[in-house]
């Protein structure tokens, strides 16, 4: 009776602590479809490239993160450094699911006016990766 | 007789105010905070400027930043239910329920009377240096910030 609760409490931790890795994300990104039953459309990292650049609203991606991602950014309002984006520059990117979902939510919010689709999260992570 | 006059200050004056040092020193723990919270409030508050010490507003005034955490300021620094719980119980404040608001009807520390008073001395062209960028940046002129230290001793302000 206790194993799987064991097993739960590990896997639980792990997912807590950071177990993914920035292409297990690019992998639930990029396998969610856009309509329910379709199949899911290929990220790309030229896609996620003119995603990450582009001015959507008043902001782009670039706007805090700087036009190269394995750089150190700069919070746009508070100027506070933000560790570079690319998990080349950086291991820590992109391993802890819910800490992703957390700054895509607020950034997408901030930047393109609304959340970011699964496809579009897919895409940047593409472009982000493919940096070296 | 001076003995008993000095049992009796002890039980007036220094046994309360020993018991509110304590009560200070405690409070976190006291009020329902954990070490955790702390971390969270810390980790959370601290990602895109320095955490702002909880002493720098009131409880009130916290619940309404609290509330309206998708419009901060200008930003959106939406938590989870999780978090929110432990940030607001650190800074001993209500986490919801939300509310609609601007960022121009929260409450603010630079507006507050005590941070006028403090920095009165500091002239505007001081703010709008580079290196200091604007009042949130606490970190520029008080290095010790991240770690809640904002002495007079140790102020450095960037040319």
């Amino acid at each position: 009776m206790q194993r799987p609760i064991v097993l739960l409490l590990t896997v639980l931790a792990a997912s807590a602590a950071g177990a993914e890795t920035a292409t297990d994300l690019l992998n639930t990104y990029g396998s969610q479809p856009v309509v329910k039953g379709a199949t899911a459309p290929v990220p790309t990292a030229a896609a996620g490239d003119r995603f990450f650049h582009a001015r959507h609203k008043d902001w782009s991606c670039a706007s805090c993160h700087t036009g190269d991602p394995r750089a150190e950014g700069r919070h746009a309002v508070t100027g506070k450094p933000i560790a570079p984006l690319a998990p080349a520059a950086n291991p820590r990117r992109f391993t802890d699911f819910a800490k992703a979902e957390k700054w895509f939510k607020r950034n997408c919010n901030d930047v393109v006016g609304r959340e970011c689709t699964a496809s579009e999260k897919a895409d940047v992570l593409a472009y982000l990766i493919s940096l070296h | 007789m001076p003995d008993s006059r000095l049992r009796h200050r002890f039980r007036t004056v220094a046994r309360p105010a020993a018991m509110l040092v304590l009560l200070m020193a405690f409070q976190e723990e006291v009020l329902g905070a954990s070490p955790s919270d702390k971390e969270t409030w810390r980790a959370e508050c601290g990602s895109c400027h320095v955490a702002f010490p909880a002493n720098a507003l009131k409880p009130n005034d916290w619940t309404l930043i609290l509330a309206a955490l998708d419009r901060h300021y200008g930003v959106d620094a939406s938590l989870d239910a999780r978090d929110l719980a432990a940030v607001a119980a650190y800074l001993q404040a209500q986490p919801g329920p939300e509310r609609p608001g601007s960022a121009a009807t929260l409450p603010r520390i630079t507006t507050s009377r005590w941070f006028r008073e403090e920095h009165g001395e500091v002239p505007q062209s001081t703010w709008q240096r580079p290196g200091v960028k604007g009042a949130a940046n606490c970190a520029a002129c008080h290095p010790g910030a991240e770690s809640g230290r904002f002495d007079e001793d140790s102020i450095r302000i960037p040319k």
